[in-house]
């Protein structure tokens, strides 16, 4: 486990979403509207949209390309679309963020 | 009622309404109800609409089932299907079934749907009388179809018609046999049945029109028909298709209240409050529907209040009906025949093969009857539905939408004769061919779905007609919209509900809103949130604080994505007029920032391109400085005000188009209106800033200016409408205020003015803006006070820091 100290919970807007550089490429923090956190890579499984432009809504995040909506729990694209934003694990401890920076896998559907 | 152990729901009917019901519960709960289905018919439950493709052959059995038996598993619903049910004992709250089961239930549900009329006639119970009503008679239908040679339809309705069409493709000679002078006389008039009847007898069937049967005729097998008067046929397959009753045997021996068919009330309960019943059995208001769309709408009522939501009720349904024989296009809605204060528009073209029919009544359409081009038909349902003004309309109606701006399909006028290939969403490259396939492979019924499995009609949303005249074609159902259209999945409200619940429920916040008004889902979606946001922006102006969250990222970060993930940035040129040191400011700016691409955009200004987010605030910091502000060509806003040099250059301008197009976007700028807004002043009747597509354009006349509204240029040109001539500019501007104004308060939001326009008609906007001079001084008010808090330039503040957040990285790592 390696555990990155990104920021505080409160540089990401409820309902919205932050950006982590990494070399491997952009990762979306989102957080929602009840303080949830979740990780994605910052690029919608249908042509590369930046997720981390759209609209945060209960634990889904839509695309601002195309409208396509994830999931965020899971990184999966909702049906009847599919795709995946490969998710990563994040936690929340006293206000602190921190983010595990790994290839992303996804979670089977629930 | 409510204890740990679940609801005991027993359904009676395995049919389209019950099982529709059925889902639609476990959409909202999955986990509460023990379901136990009765199905007379041994199948599982399937769509009785394509039954008719079956009988033609175009399609087999297995296509048309809705629900497989692992669904009926798979939910853990006990289905007992081939079972008769026998009684309802409402004393004991049991359902007794054939082979002596007996169930007891908490809520009962009759979907018993409707039983074909058999009439009371000698031989009707010979070997060789069918129904269609089933697969079952479908089956024996194909094997009669193999063995014998002359089939009689009794009945020349939509059903009849349907059958007689199956049998003569599978190889039969058929007759149809109607009472009335012409085919189908409850969808259509006397002109509209002469062209379909004689484009069926041209594919082979016989009409025995005015006819009344007395006897079918045989010993131990049909033989033939006798007619009233004595002229008898041969046959040697009848079938009734001479009309449904509703099925209510079993609820009028348990002394529920029955008239024609089970009595309901709005929440589709019967006079036993747990007895609840859907379908073609039922009786609302005093209709009975035969049709699936109203059906449909009924099971999602009952569901809701099946589930103690308690929300919605069922206020009837207005249909329309189309006939399902391949190739033949036709369509009927509403009251068709006018009455004495009714007016009629008819279009009859015989070598087109094309007939129509619209009846007005106070300047609203109240039925139509089409043949032969049917493309218009959801076109003019919906603005029957929406009671529209269509007196502007009246001389262009008849030609159909595309006369009244949809250009740009090419004169497609008839989806059934389409190619497969023809593409019917141009923004998202959706063939006819893909969605045929679509609707069918996925048992598609509604507009919705066929959005979210094929992304067509999804974007700009021209396409929308087309998309439900291939449902419609497809299905042979015309599946309509409840009359009332939700805004999205987390509410039952339609667009209009919600604005007026925001100023009567004085509801000043996004999540105030969604507690008043029940939303569904705690902070509902990227559908509702950006509408929401703005109604609560448009009434409350100064009180209500913009939702940056529920903004699509254009209108967040004040600048248009781009499809890298890049902006654009496009600062305002004031009526297109420029100056040597603006110019050569943007020179500046842009070579700084190393602007990809510098492109003179369609609304006279400069636009800026490839510039990476982090960049923005510093480049309009520069703007700013140069004395630029946001053009907000990223927003539903006044985009531009496009103006020509008129009087001042051009040797034919009557007036200064330049000046008065400068002192138009001086007093909009900044506003946020329910989608883009376009403004164009042209000097003289030359037009050359295109006024006649913009939303609002002025075009100068000698005696004074002229004032049109509603256009637009994009997928579907739209050519303004001419709203009034007024004398002076002072009036141009409050006309223009009002207008606005009038279209931020009314419209929905995401529709332009066109499609507002052609929704309240053109009558209410001449009514408020034009005629009722206190209330365009009234708008014209509200406009200002709104704009007082709207002409902040949002680059001026995020240069000076607002917002830091949206623009840099978190973090890197
Ligand atoms: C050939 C044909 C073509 C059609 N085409 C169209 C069309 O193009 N567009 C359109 O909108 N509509 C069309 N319809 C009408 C549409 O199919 C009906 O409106 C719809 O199926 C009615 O649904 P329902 O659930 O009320 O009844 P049904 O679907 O008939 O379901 C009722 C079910 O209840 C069962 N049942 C009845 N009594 C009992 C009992 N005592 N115990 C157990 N089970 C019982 C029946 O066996 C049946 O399965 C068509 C109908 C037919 C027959
Ligand atoms: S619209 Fe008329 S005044 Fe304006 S440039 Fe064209 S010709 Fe000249
Ligand atoms: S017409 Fe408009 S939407 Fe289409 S490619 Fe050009 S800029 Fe994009
Ligand atoms: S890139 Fe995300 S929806 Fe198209």
């Amino acid at each position: 486990m390696n555990w990155i100290q990104i920021g505080n919970l409160e540089d990401i807007p409820r309902q919205g979403s932050r950006v982590v550089q990494t070399n491997d490429g952009e990762i979306a923090l989102f957080r929602s509207v009840d303080d949830k956190v979740f990780a994605l890579n910052n690029k919608c499984p249908h042509k590369g949209g930046p997720l981390s432009q759209g609209i945060v809504h209960g634990t889904r995040v839509t695309c601002p390309l195309h409208n396509w909506v994830i999931d965020l729990e899971t990184g999966n694209a909702v049906a009847p679309d599919v795709g995946c934003a490969h998710r990563h694990e994040v936690r929340v401890a006293h206000g602190v963020v921190f983010l595990e920076v790994k290839a992303g896998a996804c979670k089977a559907a629930a | 009622m409510k204890t740990d152990k679940k609801t005991r729901l027993v359904v009676i009917g395995n049919g389209m309404a019950g099982i529709r019901t059925i889902e639609e519960l476990l959409k909202m709960s999955p986990d509460e109800f023990e379901i136990t289905v009765f199905g007379a018919e041994p199948q599982p439950n399937y769509n009785r609409i394509l039954l008719s493709p079956v009988l033609s052959g175009e399609m087999k059995f297995q296509d048309t089932v809705l629900n497989d038996w692992s669904w009926y598993k798979d939910h853990n619903i006990t289905l007992h299907a081939g079972k008769l049910v026998t009684k309802i004992d409402r004393k004991n709250c049991v359902v007794e079934a054939e082979g002596g089961l007996a169930i007891p239930y908490d809520r009962l549900l009759i979907a018993t749907g409707s039983n074909p009329i058999m009439l009371p006639i000698p031989g009707i119970n010979l070997p060789g009388v069918l129904a269609y009503r089933s697969i079952d008679d479908v089956e024996k239908m194909l094997v009669a179809a193999k063995n014998s040679k002359r089939a009689v339809v009794i009945g020349g309705g939509l059903l009849g018609l349907e059958a007689a069409n199956g049998l003569s493709l599978q190889g039969m000679e058929v007759s149809v046999v109607h009472l009335c002078d012409w085919p189908m006389e409850r969808q259509l008039d006397q002109v509209g049945g002469g062209l379909l009847k004689n484009e069926l007898e041209k594919r082979g069937l016989k009409f025995y029109l005015s006819r009344q049967t007395e006897a079918i005729l045989g010993d131990d097998k049909v033989t033939g028909l006798r007619f009233k008067g004595g002229e008898e046929i041969p046959a040697d397959l009848v079938i009734m298709a001479a009309g449904i009753r509703p099925n209510i045997a079993l609820a009028k021996a348990a002394n529920i209240h029955c008239e024609r068919g089970i009595v309901v009330n709005d929440t589709m309960q019967t006079y036993d409050p747990k007895i609840y019943s859907v379908g073609e059995c039922v009786q609302h208001r005093g209709q009975c529907y035969g049709l699936v769309a109203p059906l449909f709408e009924q099971a999602k009522v009952a569901a809701n209040h099946l589930a103690e939501y308690g929300r919605m009720r069922y206020e009837g349904s207005a249909v329309s009906t189309k006939l399902k024989v391949t190739g033949i296009d036709l369509f009927s809605a509403g009251d068709f025949n006018p009455g004495p204060d009714d007016e009629e528009l008819l279009l009859q073209d015989s070598a087109r093969g094309v007939y129509k029919k619209l009846v007005l009544r106070d300047n609203k359409l109240r039925g139509a009857v089409m043949y032969g081009d049917t493309l218009d038909g959801p076109w003019y349902f919906q603005m029957m539905r929406d009671e529209t003004d269509v007196s502007e309309m009246r001389e262009h109606i008849l030609f159909g939408q595309m006369h009244i701006g949809d250009s740009g399909r090419g004169g497609a006028s008839n989806v059934a004769n389409m190619p497969d290939s023809a593409e019917i969403c141009g923004c998202n490259g959706v063939s006819k061919g893909t969605i045929v396939k679509t609707i069918l492979d996925k048992k598609l019924f509604t507009l919705e779905e066929v959005r979210a499995h094929t992304k067509a009609s999804s974007s700009c949303g021209s396409c929308t007609g087309l998309c439900e005249a291939i449902l419609a074609n497809t299905l042979g159902d015309y599946s309509a919209k409840p009359s009332k259209k939700a805004l999205c999945a987390c509410t039952e409200h339609a667009h209009h509900d919600v604005q007026e619940a925001i100023t009567k429920l004085k509801l000043k916040t996004i999540p105030e809103l969604m507690k008043a008004l029940q939303w569904k889902t705690p902070d509902g979606c990227h559908v509702c949130r950006p509408a929401l946001n703005y109604y609560l922006m448009a009434a409350w102006p100064g009180v209500y604080q913009d939702d940056s969250r529920s903004r699509f990222i254009n209108e967040r970060v004040h600048a248009n994505i781009q499809k890298d993930g890049t902006y654009s940035v496009i600062p305002r040129i004031w009526g297109g007029v420029t100056s040597p040191a603006e110019l050569r400011a943007i020179a500046e700016i842009a070579e700084r920032h190393e602007v990809r691409t510098v492109h003179i955009t369609g609304g006279q200004r400069i636009g800026l391109y490839g510039i990476s987010k982090e960049n923005l605030p510093k480049m309009w910091g520069e703007l700013v400085e140069a004395g630029f502000v946001s053009g907000h060509a990223y927003g539903k806003a006044l985009r531009t005000v496009k103006t020509c040099v008129g009087s001042e250059w051009c040797r034919f301008g009557t007036q200064d188009s330049t000046a008065m197009g400068i002192k138009i976007e001086k007093m909009t700028w900044g506003s946020w209106t329910p989608h883009k807004f376009k403004i164009a002043v042209s000097g003289c009747p030359r037009n050359c800033a295109e006024a006649t597509i913009k939303d609002f354009g002025v075009v100068c006349v000698d005696s004074g200016y002229e004032i049109h509204v509603g256009g637009n240029g994009g997928i579907k040109v739209r050519v303004t409408d001419f709203l009034c001539k007024v004398a002076t500019e002072a009036e141009v501007l409050e006309y223009c205020g009002a207008f606005m104004q009038l279209y931020r308060e009314s419209a929905h939001y995401m529709d332009r003015t066109a499609p507002w326009i052609e929704r309240v008609g053109l009558a209410y906007v001449k009514q408020h803006v034009v005629e009722d001079a206190a209330g365009r001084a009234a708008l014209y008010a509200r406009f200002f006070e709104s704009q007082k808090y709207s002409q902040d330039d949002p680059w001026k503040e995020r240069a000076e820091g607002k917002d830091a957040h949206e623009y840099k990285a978190l973090a890197t790592v």
